[in-house]
């Protein structure tokens, strides 16, 4: 999405006991791999004098949610089953069309492109952040690691409209890196798969950093000076050691960003236009009317898709966000 | 700590070499686009010229925008907050069954991007028209549509906003024991709502802070919801500015990424002072 929940750095809320100059070096995310600074308070019996009237103050947010999310997704799902008022069988049909088109021709198309590019991109972020994350966690300048962290979360946030104007103004057909290098003339276009491969990275690989930087700051010392005792080289120390501890953290990783890559929309809206098909922008067509009479509830079914997708991926997230939690505590 | 013990190894170097190669490319990849962007927006035939900022003022539709933008940010902040903060303090105080409930509405839309959310809102803004023209529900569709000031838009911005601002302020809430605090005030007799604003809020000002500048910023730059609903609050100007003045969209794209910036470091920077202040004490 253009508004992907980011994680950005902040110092922790939670003041820790230690203080001093380990204690400003934390970084924290207020993404969902939130790991709990503390642990939980002890359960203990409700105030007696609060207890019946206190869920009261959560009904408005109940009602609010029930409103502001129960409806859209009802209307998602009734919409996706019944056939559209311009239809010529009527309104409100129960019907299986709608779904079928949306895995069909072109949908399909969309969709499978869509997740070839968030897997990619994901694939390539992940890859690219834990080296760069590692490079900065292991430096002995403080200044360079805040630098670091404050500008990830300043560009993981740079997602949308700002990002593709950006870019287009640098590698686009006019831009300045383009021109310069005349890249045009070695077949260079920033409207393909490609380019908007490139352009993902910019704001995928500092989510990577920030996601990763709290388990890499986990992987004790000890455990690698252990290694080394026991004669293990630097690679065998990453292959045996290391990756298993990070595992879960950077599948999570992996996985937080597919679904923010897959969720995007604004970046490649303003960019490619229709050359790069993706599930967010055909949505956004058939809502917008084009589709053919008769399937105004394509884009419902679409958005049916779209939702199974990100279920999926934070089925996978949330069970793998608490193992690395309770890992790297 | 990691970085005081690097082992005097024979291969130590070649691994330093190789981080400072990491962090040059990664500078590189990150910096050239903002710096080529820049130049774009003040690069002219002529020479240099900053037209493209200066003539931002006067440009139409900018500044109405802007303060739609505003407006939609600053009742969004207001909204979430009046929600979430009475939710959360009740579920650790008096109803702490209904924690599990909020944490899962509270992440449920993650699950569905912003297009979907969208397409769902059409959904039922569809309903207006087609089922309840007669009754009084249909002025209320009216009145959240109007482009002056778009409700549904604050809905779909605190809808988005919550799986952040809930992770904000549960964490601010986990540093510190709610139920402690609550008794000691009300023993030495506060009344309830003394209590909670007197003791719990001021003590969650980082968090709420956190909260409320990680949704401005979400509704700054908010495009998706706004373009297809049909509103022009500041991204969508934005956009359709791009179409006309390539290098003014530009420059307003590296303004808005200044402005992110600033809301950020003014973020870390209460957050440190915060820290700094319970360090100290």
């Amino acid at each position: 999405m253009t508004t992907a929940p980011t994680p950005v750095p902040t110092t922790p809320a939670a003041t820790s006991p230690g203080g001093g100059a380990g204690a400003s070096a934390t970084a924290t995310t207020t993404s969902p791999t939130t790991s709990p600074t503390t642990a939980p308070a002890p359960r203990r019996r409700p105030l007696a004098r609060l207890g019946g009237a206190s869920w009261l103050a959560t009904v408005p947010l109940l009602l609010f949610f029930l409103i502001g999310f129960g409806l859209p997704t009802i209307a998602i799902v009734i919409g996706a089953f019944t056939t559209s008022s311009d239809a010529e069988t009527g309104a409100g049909q129960f019907t299986f069309d709608n779904l079928a088109d949306s895995v069909q021709g072109g949908y399909l198309t969309a969709m499978l492109s869509s997740l070839k590019l968030s897997a990619l991109t994901a694939l390539l972020a992940t890859a690219l952040g834990l080296p760069l994350a590692q490079a900065v966690v292991t430096s002995r300048r403080g200044w360079l690691r805040q630098a670091v962290l404050t500008a990830s979360g300043v560009l993981a946030n740079f997602g949308g409209l700002p990002l593709a104007f950006a870019f287009v103004a640098t590698l686009g057909n006019a831009g300045e890196i383009t021109r310069l290098l005349h890249l045009t003339d070695h077949g260079w276009s920033l409207y393909s798969f490609t380019g908007l491969t490139i352009v993902y990275l910019y704001f995928l690989v500092p989510l990577m950093v920030l996601t990763i930087t709290p388990a890499l700051d986990g992987l004790r010392t000890q455990w690698r000076e252990a290694a080394q005792n026991n004669r293990a080289t630097t690679v065998q120390y990453w292959l045996h050691v290391a990756l298993p501890i990070l595992a879960p953290s950077l599948l999570g990783g992996f996985v937080l960003l597919f679904g923010s890559a897959f969720a995007a929309y604004a970046t490649a809206a303003a960019m490619v236009g229709a050359t790069v098909p993706l599930v967010s922008r055909s949505i956004a067509d058939a809502l917008s009317g084009n589709v053919l009479v008769g399937q105004g509830n394509l884009a419902l079914a679409l958005s049916l898709n779209m939702i199974v997708v990100a279920v999926l991926v934070m089925a996978v997230y949330l069970p793998l966000q608490r193992r690395s939690a309770r890992w790297l505590s | 700590m990691a970085q005081l013990t690097t082992p005097a190894r024979p291969g130590r170097r070649t691994v330093r070499w190789w981080r400072g190669a990491v962090l040059l490319l990664a500078g590189v990849y990150f910096v050239v686009p903002l710096a080529a962007s820049f130049w774009f927006s003040i690069d002219d035939p002529q020479g240099i010229s900053f037209a493209a900022y200066t003539g931002l003022l006067s440009a139409p539709g900018f500044l109405d925008s802007l303060w739609l933008t505003l407006g939609l940010a600053v009742v969004t902040v207001v909204v979430l907050l009046l929600l979430l903060v009475p939710a959360l303090i009740a579920v650790r105080l008096g109803s702490p069954k209904l924690r599990p409930v909020i944490d899962v509405l509270c992440t449920l839309p993650l699950v569905v991007p912003p297009v979907a959310l969208t397409a769902g809102l059409i959904g039922v803004l569809r309903w207006g028209p087609d089922y309840l023209m007669d009754t009084p529900f249909f002025q209320t569709f009216v009145f959240i549509q109007d482009p002056d000031f778009p409700l549904v838009l604050v809905i779909a911005y605190v809808l988005m906003a919550l799986p952040l601002a809930y992770r904000a302020l549960d964490a601010g809430l986990r540093s510190m024991d709610v139920r402690t605090l609550v008794e000691a005030a009300r023993n030495c007799g506060a009344s309830w709502p003394r209590a909670v604003f007197t003791v719990v809020l001021p003590n969650l000002r980082g968090a709420l802070l956190n909260a409320s500048f990680l949704t401005l910023a979400l509704v700054l730059g908010e495009f998706t919801t706004a373009s297809i609903l049909g509103f022009q609050p500041f991204p969508v100007w934005i956009y359709s500015v791009g179409n006309s003045q390539a290098h003014m969209s530009v420059a307003v794209s590296i303004l808005s990424l200044l402005l992110t910036w600033l809301l950020l470091l003014l973020l870390a920077t209460a957050g440190r002072e915060r820290h700094a202040k319970t360090a100290a004490s």
